[in-house]
């Protein structure tokens, strides 16, 4: 399809700009530019098929399936948008003065005191716009710790060979060596590998529970035991909290701090590169360490990000958390555990899970074996899922299992949808043996074909140019 | 998949050619096999320190982005710079795209031969199912 900006005619207007209603005014010489900007130039019919067509392009969850694991592609409730568009949250200005704001005010403590509650946390921010911008500011408050009390010694932070690239990209951000622990054969963290890299430079340990392969590891407990004896933290990366909203806490898991993402758990629309929330939670005795606004009472605190961070997406939470409720919310967490093992189940006997055990909110498929017979890739089937209109799950992730597939369907989905996409997986196993030749070359019927990766890998084109 | 005999190799799947004192080091046909394309290589500059076991570098292929362990010790005293540009040049011929030459040598990993690579291959492969 053609971009706007391909579209535009010279002179072509839409009229739904309101009238400007204060006066003109000069800019100072020399800051004014020379030639007007390159805006597109269109009538309104024109903008509204634009944006129809882009939207046709797409595939979101208000278009159907899109178990994309460890993304938390969830249906978000209409009502959440509604609130976040209230004139009382929209039309107010950051430095508003704080008689003018209580109202907001009040949404982010309730929301603070609801999340520290879920978390097992005494004390939260939220600055932080998004996950992996989250988990900088929760080890910087690790960070921060070690060096408020002299301990500068501890330069190595821990993280399974399992985990999210943020976590160990996050502990580089923040200036440490990253220390990677084998997964033991269950998908788990290796406790004697754990015991083997822990020690005096240890400064703490990064990790979700569940795991990134979808499972709950069960030695949490003394897998914290061990870090705090060594004298390091543990820090919680919230990606996979959907799993257990309400149900346990990280807090008690042993967890000294948390990254929430705000925008998956709690149902913002996400996907298309924010804006996010991913407040960071703690215990109180890194409360101190916290980012705050350059508007709170004290001065002299550092800050990660302006003001109060994206205050809509807070509100969006806040809105979810309350319409669902104390009981709403481990019984999404609930759901969102049983469809997985649901569709898992479905699922067996045709593409095997990595992990043949009962799963939490999402699981691992491994198609080694399936590729060895049929010469048909993990890429391959999922193309082929954008045949059925069902947007594929993640691919080739986590690292430890080659030719992955990684389901979440969330608890938002029902029966019928399960049985569907089951089926649908079922029928494409078949099809691999009897055709693998048109699942290389899928997706047949979509938008786009396969784009050549490698290609816009080496050379991508990142820039419009006007022909 | 192509295991030339004079080479010696890593665990981690890269091979090494000494050329007078000179270690010369690459990613073996078979690592570049399970990467896939590779889109994007990260090289160190000459005059870095090597650590036997430790990364010194990456590379990124359409599906994941691995490290590149240095089978030796030493120091950095030539980049494949060719291959910042090219990075395609490893799909093409592995053995011929050497990635960095070390000399100082103070230390070596235990590297496997020609034909104990291969069988380490096969092993993985099976691994893998």
């Amino acid at each position: 399809m053609k971009l706007i900006f391909e579209k535009s005619v010279a002179g072509r207007r839409c009229d739904i700009l309101g009238k400007c209603d204060v006066d003109y005014v000069s800019l100072p010489e020399g800051f004014a530019r020379q030639t007007p900007p390159a805006l597109p130039e269109v009538s309104e019919v024109d903008l509204s098929r634009h944006y129809t067509a882009l939207n046709q392009q797409v595939h979101g969850v208000n278009c159907g399936f899109y178990p994309l694991g460890s993304c938390t592609m969830k249906y978000n409730p209409r009502i959440d948008e509604d609130m976040a568009a209230l004139e009382g949250f929209t039309d107010i200005h950051p430095l508003a003065p704080e008689s003018a704001v209580q109202g907001c005010r009040e949404v982010l403590d309730t929301a603070s005191r609801y999340l520290c509650e879920i978390s097992g946390m005494d004390a939260m921010t939220f600055q932080p716009a998004a996950g992996a911008h989250g988990e900088f500011t929760g080890v910087l408050l690790i960070k921060q710790y070690h060096d408020s009390r002299g301990d500068t010694g501890r330069r190595k932070i821990i993280i399974p060979d399992s985990a999210h690239g943020t976590n160990p990209a996050t502990a580089a951000m923040c200036g440490y060596q990253v220390v990677n622990v084998p997964s033991a054969p269950d998908g788990c963290v290796d406790i004697e590998a754990l015991k083997a890299v822990l020690g005096e430079d240890t400064a703490g340990l990064m990790l979700t529970n569940p795991n990134t392969v979808g499972l709950f590891d069960e030695n949490i407990l003394e897998i914290t035991r061990l870090v705090h004896q060594a004298g390091g933290l543990c820090y919680y990366d919230g990606a996979n909290l959907n799993a257990v909203m309400g149900v346990v806490r990280p807090g008690d898991m042993g967890f000294d701090c948390i990254h929430m993402n705000l925008h998956k758990t709690f149902a913002t629309p996400h996907g298309g590169g924010g804006p996010g929330a991913g407040a960071v939670g703690c215990k109180a005795f890194l409360a101190e360490f916290l980012p705050r606004s350059a508007l709170a009472e004290e001065p002299g605190h550092i800050q990660v990000r302006s003001f109060q961070g994206n205050f809509l997406i807070v509100v969006r939470a806040l809105t979810y958390l309350m319409s669902l409720g104390r009981e709403g919310i481990p019984e999404a967490a609930q759901n969102a555990v049983l469809n997985a093992n649901y569709l898992m189940e479905k699922i067996k006997g045709t593409f095997q899970p990595a992990y043949d055990r009962v799963c939490m909110h999402e699981f691992v498929l491994d198609l080694g074996p399936y590729k060895k017979a049929t010469g048909v890739s993990a890429l391959d089937v999922a193309k082929s899922l954008i045949d059925y209109g069902m947007h594929p799950p993640t691919m080739y992730f986590p690292l430890i299992v080659h030719e992955a597939l990684m389901l979440e369907p969330t608890e938002t989905e029902s029966k019928e949808t399960l049985d569907w996409a089951a089926e649908i997986f079922r029928k494409l196993y078949d099809l691999g043996y009897k055709d693998p030749d048109y699942m290389r070359a899928a997706p047949h019927h979509a938008q786009i074909g396969r784009p050549d990766e490698v290609r816009a890998s080496r050379n991508p084109v990142l820039r419009w140019e006007e022909a | 998949m192509n295991f030339p005999s004079e080479l010696q190799y890593s665990k981690s799947h890269e091979w090494l050619r000494m050329e007078d004192g000179v270690a010369v080091v690459g990613i073996s046909d078979y690592a570049q096999h399970s990467l896939g394309d590779v889109v994007f290589i990260n090289l160190p500059q000459e005059g870095d320190e090597a650590q036997a076991g430790e990364p010194f570098g990456d590379i990124e292929s359409v599906k994941a982005v691995s490290d590149l362990v240095s089978p030796v010790s030493g120091v950095v005293c030539a980049v494949n710079e060719t291959l910042l540009d090219s990075p395609e040049l490893v799909n093409q011929d592995p053995y011929d795209a050497w990635l960095i030459k070390v000399e100082n040598i103070s230390d070596t990993e235990d590297l496997l031969g020609a034909e104990e690579y291969e069988s380490f291959c096969a092993e993985c492969e099976e691994a893998e199912g």
